[in-house]
């Protein structure tokens, strides 16, 4: 486990979807895993509500990194939220390096309700990438 | 193909629909304007040449109370097959006339090379030539260094759907790997490299809207979340972020959608290459779902749709 606690912390968000994801990063904390604190978290219904402009949005206005996370192909909770998610969010994937944006600022991943460990691990090792990269700076000045 | 033939195609067409979209001159020699044709003396205004470089199928999701007739070059094609497919019209309530096309203008290309001087008149020659009077002074231009980048690699230069085609059959010379050459041109520079590039054009925005104006698969209308306040996506600041957010809505709004009838970037003011973003997206859903938008009648754009196990998407890890 990287000792982050003693660099700067960063900005990742988090993309939970309600059934799987977020109950799987409650069995973490039940647990009591140990895991680094940049993450915030935000709760949606399922991974096919993220708009990869949610991620967009994220980034431009000052995140770091993004983390989606929902259930695993073939276990969502609305039966085919995720495979939409698939697809969208891997065209993002696709879509941040053209932009010059680092996409390993961006993970999606499948973790169940069950798999503290997985996240806990997840978690852990996204955020020791992000401080690898340090902080995303993009260009903030306003313009004419 | 003979400017008769297709008025003549028009007042056959026009007896069983409410309009006929098509072009006439528009304020000056050098622009062409939307021509709504609905009684037969109208067809005579109506003109057919390489001014001709709107997409006029961007009015049909709007007009779908009417029977509409169209007159499309093979890239506009592409855009009634994408609606087909996306369920924005229907078959059977648009009439196409088609043309298959040798190229456009870029009206921006040609007052380059002109010096921006006013034109008292244009005519075009069938081996390509173009011939500008301006200030008293003759030029004669090729229509292949003055058409917009979209001609220079088009792969469909005779359209894809019709009813009615006017003139022969054109096949392309023009190689498929040209089509996104420039994007993997693109690609090969390094992140920082790029992220200035696009900082830079996105900069000079002045958030006009145009783009997505012209857009003929931009269909939300007054619901654009660009606009919107609720939900507030963009704020009214002026600024690089707001600017940046507002593409990014526009791609991806268009991703797997955008038929690169580059009409976004023909009216863009700021002369921003909005089109590529989505082009990019497009080699990608080619790369992934072997989708190309608008071409094939009886397929889904891939964001619509999914398959329970993707062949071409590998799971990433950290």
């Amino acid at each position: 486990m990287p000792d982050v606690a003693l660099q700067q912390e960063l900005r990742i968000i988090g993309f939970l979807c309600n059934w799987c994801s977020y109950g799987g990063a409650d069995t973490a904390g039940v647990s009591r895993f140990k895991q680094p604190t940049d993450l915030r978290i935000i709760r949606v219904p399922c991974s096919g509500r993220v708009d990869p402009l949610f991620v967009v949005k994220a980034l431009l206005n000052g995140a770091d990194g993004v983390l989606v996370s929902g259930c695993h192909p073939r276990d969502c909770h609305y039966s085919d939220g995720n495979f939409y998610a698939r697809r969208r969010l891997e065209m993002l994937k696709r879509l941040l390096p053209f932009l010059g944006i680092d996409d390993r600022r961006f993970h999606y991943t499948w973790v169940s309700a069950s798999e503290g460990a997985r996240w806990q691990e997840t978690v852990t090792n996204f955020t020791k990438r992000l401080h690898e990269l340090g902080p995303l700076q993009l260009k903030k000045e306003v313009s004419s | 193909m003979s400017i008769e033939a297709l008025k003549e195609t028009i007042g056959k067409v026009l007896k069983d629909v409410d309009v006929v979209i098509a072009y006439k001159e528009g304020f000056d020699a050098l622009h062409s304007t939307p021509h709504f044709i609905t009684s037969p003396e109208q067809i005579d205004k109506m003109i057919w040449n390489p001014l001709c470089v709107h997409n006029l199928t961007t009015y049909l999701p709007s007009m779908k109370n009417k029977k509409v007739g169209v007159v499309v070059k093979g890239c506009d094609s592409r855009t009634i097959i994408q609606f087909i497919q996306e369920g924005l019209i229907e078959r059977g309530k648009v009439v196409v006339i088609g043309i298959p096309c040798k190229g456009v203008i870029s009206v921006a290309k040609v007052l380059k090379a002109i010096d921006h001087k006013p034109i008292e008149n244009i005519s075009f020659s069938d081996n390509g030539d173009i011939t500008i009077t301006s200030e008293g002074e003759k030029k004669v231009l090729s229509l292949n260094d003055v058409s917009p980048d979209k001609c220079t690699t088009c792969q469909y230069p005779t359209p894809l759907i019709y009813d009615h085609l006017i003139g022969e059959e054109i096949k392309t010379e023009k190689p498929a790997e040209s089509v996104y050459g420039d994007i993997r041109e693109f690609e090969k520079l390094s992140l920082e490299e790029r992220l200035k590039y696009w900082q830079g054009e996105f900069d000079r925005c002045i958030r006009c809207y145009a783009c997505r104006n012209a857009c003929p698969m931009c269909v939300c209308q007054d619901s654009c979340i660009a606009e919107t306040r609720d939900p507030h996506w963009i704020s009214q600041r002026l600024n690089l972020t707001e600017k940046f957010m507002f593409h990014m809505i526009h791609a991806l709004h268009l991703a797997g959608r955008c038929v690169e009838c580059g009409e976004c970037e023909r009216v863009c003011p700021m002369g921003i290459p909005v089109n590529k973003l989505k082009r990019k997206i497009n080699l990608d859903m080619k790369e992934l779902f072997d989708y190309e938008p608008g071409v094939k009648l009886d397929e889904k754009p891939p964001m619509f749709v999914f398959n329970v196990e993707e062949a071409k998407i590998k799971e990433h890890k950290i």
